[in-house]
C-alpha cells in the first residue's frame, strides 16, 4: 500500500482531479458537444441556482421546493423510527413478537420501497400522506433490524443481572436492552435515513404535487438540463447534511459508551 | 434476520401468515376491506392470470416485463462493478490515485441513484440507454466505496509479510489484495445489486415500454388495484432471488469463511 502523502502532494493531486472534474465538463459544453440546454455550463447551472431562490419554478421557489421534500421526510422517518426502534426491541426480548412478525417482514422486505408508489398514492394520495408512506417503506426496515440485532446481540450477563434484580420484562428492555444496543440503533437510523431520502426523492419524481423531485421533474419535462441539476445538487447537498449530522450523533455514543 | 432456534417458530409463523390470509378472505367478503383500496382474493387472482397466462398487461405477459428488467439488472449491474470494483481496490492501493479521484467521487457520491433519472431521461429518452446509465450509477458508487474500505482493512502486516516473500505486482493483487478485500467488495456488490432493482423500478416507473415498473405504472394510472398488487409480486421474487444468487456466489468464491 502506498505511503501517506504529504499535505501538499494531497492538496495538489485532489485539486488537480477537481479540476479535470470541471476542466472536461466546461471543455465538452463549450465545444457544444450536445446543445447547451442539454449540457450547460458548471456556472450556469449555479446561475440558475441561485435565480430560482428568488424566481418561482412549478409554483415554489427552490427553498419551498426543498421544505416541501424536507416536510414529508421527516414525517416518514420520524414514523418510522418511532416505530421501527421499539418493535425491533420488543422483538429482541419477547420471543412471541418475534416469531409473529418476522415472517411478515421477511415476505414484505425483498419489495423495493419504490414498488409501493402506486398503492401510497391510492391510499394516501399525493400530497403528503403519500411520498411519506414511501419514506416509511425505506427507512423502516434499517431501523427495525438493526434495533433488533441490537437487542439480540447483549451480552446475556447483563440481562441476567437485571433479572437477578427483580427488573421485570419492560424494564429489561428499557433499561439494558435500550441503552446497550444504541450504536446498533443509530447506525440503522443513519441507514434508513440515507435510505428513506433517496425514497423520497423516486415518490415525488413519480407521484407528488410539490417537492423538489417534482422541480426535478418538471425540469425535465422542459428539457432544462440546469434546474435538473440543482435539483440533484440540492438532494445531494441536503443528504449528506443529514448523514454527517447522524455520523456526529454516532461517534458521540460510541464515545460515550467507551468503544 | 437470524432465526432463532424454537420448534414452536415456524407453526407461529404459518399461523400468523394463514390468519392474516383469512382476514383477507373474509375481511373482502363482508366488505371490510375496500376493493376499491385493495383487491379482493379474486380480483387479485384475476388479475394474476390475466398477468401470466392471458392477454398479460402493460403490452406484455409477464415474463416479458421481467426479462425486460432483467435483462436492465444485468446491463447496469455488470458495467457499473466492471469499473467501480477496481477503481476502489486502486484508490484503495494508491494513496495517489485516492487523492486523485475521491474528490469527484464525493461529489457523486451524496447524489441518491433515484436522483439521476430526470438527467438520464433528458439527455438519453425513456429507452434501455437511460436506465442503464441509471443503473450504473446505481451501483457504481456501493462498489467503489466498499472495494476502496476491503484493501484499507487489509491488516498491513499481511501485505509486508506476502511482498518479503516475494509477491509483486500482479501476484501481490491476484493473491493477496483480492481475496483480502473479497468479504468487503461482496458487501458492496450486495448494495449495488439492490440498488440497482430500486433505481429500476423507479426508472420504469416514470416511463418505459416494458418492465416491472411499467406494469405498476400502468395499473396505478389504470386504478386497478389487482394489477398493482399482482405487479409488487415479482418485484418481490425478484429481489430475493437476486439476493439469494449473490449469496450464493459469496459462499461459493469464499470457501475458507465457514458462515459469514
Amino acid at each position: 500500500m502506498g505511503e501517506k502523502l504529504d499535505r501538499n502532494q494531497l492538496i495538489w493531486l485532489s485539486a488537480m482531479g477537481l479540476l479535470i472534474f470541471f476542466g472536461l465538463w466546461t471543455l465538452a459544453a463549450w465545444v457544444e458537444l450536445a446543445p447547451r440546454k442539454f449540457l450547460p455550463l458548471p456556472w450556469e447551472v449555479v446561475e440558475r441556482g441561485l435565480g430560482l431562490v428568488t424566481k418561482p419554478f412549478s409554483g415554489q421557489t427552490l427553498q419551498g421546493h426543498l421544505g416541501a421534500s424536507i416536510e414529508r421526510y421527516l414525517r416518514g422517518f420520524v414514523l418510522a423510527a418511532l416505530i421501527g426502534v421499539p418493535l425491533g426491541l420488543l422483538m429482541g426480548w419477547y420471543r412471541l413478537l418475534d416469531h409473529i412478525v418476522t415472517p411478515l417482514f421477511d415476505s414484505l422486505r425483498f419489495i423495493a420501497p419504490i414498488a409501493w408508489v402506486p398503492f401510497a398514492a391510492l391510499w394516501f394520495g399525493t400530497g403528503i400522506g403519500g411520498p411519506t408512506m414511501i419514506i416509511f417503506a425505506g427507512a423502516f426496515p434499517p431501523c427495525l433490524i438493526n434495533a433488533y440485532r441490537g437487542a439480540r446481540f447483549v451480552e446475556k450477563k447483563y440481562i441476567e443481572a437485571a433479572q437477578v434484580y427483580g427488573a421485570s420484562g419492560p424494564r429489561v428492555v428499557y433499561e439494558v436492552l435500550l441503552p446497550a444496543s444504541l450504536p446498533s440503533i443509530i447506525a440503522g437510523l443513519r441507514i434508513g435515513a440515507g435510505a428513506g431520502w433517496q425514497s423520497l426523492i423516486g415518490a415525488e419524481l413519480i407521484a407528488a404535487n410539490t417537492g423538489i423531485g417534482l422541480m426535478m421533474v418538471r425540469g425535465q419535462g422542459a428539457l432544462d438540463t440546469s434546474i435538473v441539476m440543482v435539483g440533484m445538487i440540492a438532494v445531494g447537498v441536503f443528504g449528506l447534511i443529514v448523514d454527517v449530522a447522524l455520523r456526529g450523533v454516532e461517534s458521540w455514543v460510541n464515545r460515550k459508551q467507551g468503544r | 434476520m437470524k432465526a432463532r432456534r424454537d420448534p414452536v417458530r415456524p407453526i407461529i409463523g404459518l399461523a400468523t401468515m394463514l390468519a392474516l390470509v383469512g382476514f383477507w378472505l373474509v375481511g373482502s367478503k363482508v366488505g371490510l376491506i375496500d376493493p376499491q383500496s385493495f383487491p379482493s382474493p379474486d380480483q387479485f387472482w384475476a388479475a394474476a392470470k390475466q398477468l401470466t397466462i392471458g392477454d398479460g398487461y402493460a403490452d406484455g405477459r409477464i415474463h416479458s416485463h421481467v426479462l425486460q428488467s432483467l435483462k436492465l439488472i444485468c446491463l447496469g449491474f455488470f458495467t457499473a462493478t466492471a469499473v467501480g470494483v477496481p477503481l476502489g481496490l486502486w484508490m484503495g492501493w494508491s494513496r495517489k490515485a485516492e487523492a486523485l479521484i475521491n474528490p469527484i467521487f464525493l461529489l457523486i457520491r451524496p447524489i441518491p441513484a433515484l436522483a439521476w433519472i430526470p438527467l438520464a431521461i433528458v439527455w438519453l429518452g425513456l429507452g434501455d440507454a437511460a436506465k442503464v446509465m441509471i443503473l450504473w450509477f446505481a451501483a457504481f458508487v456501493p462498489s467503489v466505496i466498499n472495494s476502496f474500505t476491503g484493501v484499507r482493512n487489509i491488516e498491513r502486516p499481511i501485505i509486508e509479510a506476502s511482498a518479503m516473500l516475494g509477491a509483486r505486482g500482479w501476484n501481490l493483487i491476484k493473491d493477496v489484495i483480492v481475496p483480502g478485500a473479497l468479504p468487503s467488495i461482496f458487501t458492496g456488490l450486495r448494495l449495488s445489486l439492490q440498488g440497482c432493482l430500486t433505481a429500476l423500478v423507479a426508472a420504469e416507473l416514470l416511463g418505459a415500454l416494458l418492465g416491472m415498473g411499467k406494469v405498476l405504472y400502468q395499473a396505478g394510472l389504470d386504478i386497478y388495484p389487482a394489477m398493482i398488487l399482482a405487479g409488487m409480486v415479482p418485484v418481490a421474487l425478484v429481489g430475493f432471488a437476486l439476493t439469494a444468487l449473490i449469496d450464493w456466489v459469496e459462499r461459493r468464491s469464499m470457501p475458507w469463511r465457514a458462515n459469514h
